[in-house]
């Protein structure tokens, strides 16, 4: 009798873990709560906007997609940080492990499960926020209408133009699109650290220094790079941090897309590759520190 | 002790491979008015230590949205001195925001210097002038800023023109911010047309505003509003443009 052939890597089996991890974040009260909390936001926005008399969706946008941000990275953060030490708590980790499943597919299908709640977050959240924005230009367009009903056609068509353009850009899908590249970069850094982190608080809160540091990063990278008078242990500190951070304010764009500012594709396609790049060798990384691990 | 080392020699070979991506990718930032913002010690002290720490953790929009709102609850109060100060955190935080500057400097300009002017327990009338004008200055201020940050955007310098014209009645700079303004892309069809209508308002300069009101008087029939046709009619008078090239439109 023929027994079936043992693949060193299966798409099957990773795809069941990533299926099972989804299952159990989405079940987690923390998730619903947070996600509350953004829905919340985004939709307040609308009321918040209405402070301002003149380009209405700036104080809308800036709102509902820094929620999106701060969400997306908090989620991706807290839900990889528990994955590894509740799977050791629960024991689900030996049950799993002990079957022909590759450590490195057991890692792989734990990150994919935390970057498809993330995607289906950001997607959520999404539809919202273009909810709102179309709902609010619809009513500026209404109450455009209502003013100028007097004017010539021509200036009416402009100001409802003018109205349609500072409402939704492309650009605003590509904001969009960099807030989710850098959470699943998060999430692969915390997965990381989770492999060799003890508890999910430990985790956690080496997570936030590391989010600061790296919005700090970019700071250090170009004092370090600067020919100034620093101090040899000041320039190694700073290359220190240079070299081992990645650069997260490489990663906010949205703050100037809202403003108006236009992102190239190329730029765009540049950031998301570098944050996809990030996101592979934290994967590796984790693996490097997982595969000997004593369990 | 073997896998620590390494993967730290792997975290540091690869980020001595991402430098020089992340540096090209910061510079293209740059060039495209990405991260306008220095975080040094000068913005530190201008809008706090909270303020700055969520500046850095990216949240830059949303802490110049706060301090836009609290700069609104300022304004209804009229407490001209916080809303300075609030509005210079928040075009520091947001110097691509067209709103903000905008915003700032009609505070300034408008509201702060109207109440200057009626201040009640200033009986002397030309320190409330003087305040009046500081206050013009200060909006004067704030869309330069503006225009240094956003040198390829027209509504700061239509702002700025209309505050020459409305503010200080200087034609002359008005009508340099309006052609400004026109020449950019995004540009409002009126911007052209008022540029003209300031330059017609210079003393010396009617020939060349005669030239500009006609092209346009010519260029198409939706130019033909009532106050470019007034404009044309004086100039003609004023100029002592022959009958024959008069236009036919009656004076409105």
């Amino acid at each position: 009798m023929n027994r079936p052939v043992h693949r060193t890597f299966s798409f099957g089996r990773i795809a069941a873990i990533t299926t099972n991890t989804f299952t159990e974040l989405s079940r987690l009260k923390t998730f619903y709560v947070l996600l509350l909390f953004a829905l919340l936001l985004i939709g307040n926005s609308f009321f918040m906007a209405q402070l301002t008399f003149q380009e209405e969706f700036q104080v809308l946008k800036d709102i509902a997609l820094g929620s999106m941000s701060i969400f997306t990275s908090l989620l991706a953060v807290v839900a990889t940080a528990r994955l590894i030490p509740q799977d050791t708590e629960d024991r689900t980790i030996y049950t799993i492990l002990a079957k022909p499943v590759a450590r490195f597919e057991y890692l792989v299908g734990k990150l994919a499960g935390v970057l498809l709640l993330l995607a289906v977050s950001v997607l959520i959240m999404s539809a919202l926020f273009f909810a709102v924005l179309k709902l609010r230009e619809y009513t500026v367009l209404s109450e455009t209408v209502r003013q100028m009903h007097a004017s010539p056609p021509d200036q009416v068509a402009e100001a409802l133009d003018a109205v349609r353009a500072s409402s939704f850009s492309v650009s605003l899908l590509s904001g969009i699109g960099i807030i989710y590249v850098k959470a699943c970069l998060l999430a692969a850094l915390t997965l990381f650290v989770s492999t060799f982190a003890t508890t999910t608080i430990f985790t956690t809160v080496v997570m936030v220094f590391v989010y600061f540091i790296g919005h700090l990063q970019a700071i250090a990278r170009e004092y370090w790079l600067q020919a100034n008078s620093a101090g040899w242990f000041t320039k190694v500190f700073l290359a220190l941090v240079a070299l081992l951070f990645p650069d997260l304010q490489l990663f906010n764009l949205v703050d100037d897309i809202v403003a108006g500012t236009a992102i190239p594709l190329a730029l765009f396609a540049k950031t998301a590759t570098l944050g996809l790049f990030y996101t592979g060798f934290y994967l590796l990384l984790a693996w490097t520190v997982f595969y000997r691990k004593e369990l | 002790m073997m896998r620590i080392f390494v993967v730290l020699l792997s975290v540091a070979l690869f980020g001595a491979a991402k430098l020089p991506v992340e540096q090209t990718i910061a510079a293209a930032h740059r060039r495209l008015h990405f991260r306008a913002v220095d975080f040094d010690p000068g913005l530190r002290e201008q809008i706090g230590q909270l303020g700055f720490i969520a500046g850095l953790s990216g949240f830059r929009a949303l802490v110049a949205d706060v301090l836009f709102v609290q700069a609104h609850v300022a304004w209804e109060r009229t407490e001209w001195g916080r809303v300075l100060l609030l509005f210079r955190q928040v075009t520091t935080l947001q110097p691509r925001s067209l709103l903000f500057w905008d915003m700032a400097a009609w505070h300034m300009a408008w509201n702060a210097s109207a109440a200057a002017l009626r201040d009640s327990t200033q009986p002397r009338l030309a320190l409330r002038i003087k305040a009046q004008r500081e206050y013009f200055q200060l909006g004067k201020d704030f869309l330069e800023r503006g225009i240094r940050n956003n040198p390829d955007r027209p509504q700061l310098y239509e702002a700025l023109a209309r505050l020459y014209r409305d503010k200080y009645n200087d034609h002359q700079h008005a009508a340099e911010f309006f052609h400004k303004a026109a020449v950019l892309p995004g540009a409002p069809s009126y911007a052209k047309r008022f540029a003209a209508y300031e330059l017609s308002r210079c003393e010396g300069r009617e020939s060349e505003a005669y030239d500009q009101l006609h092209a346009l008087y010519a260029a198409s029939n939706s130019e033909r509003l009532p106050t470019l046709i007034r404009r044309l009619k004086d100039l003609e008078i004023k100029l002592d443009i022959p009958l024959n090239q008069r236009i036919l439109d009656p004076a409105p």
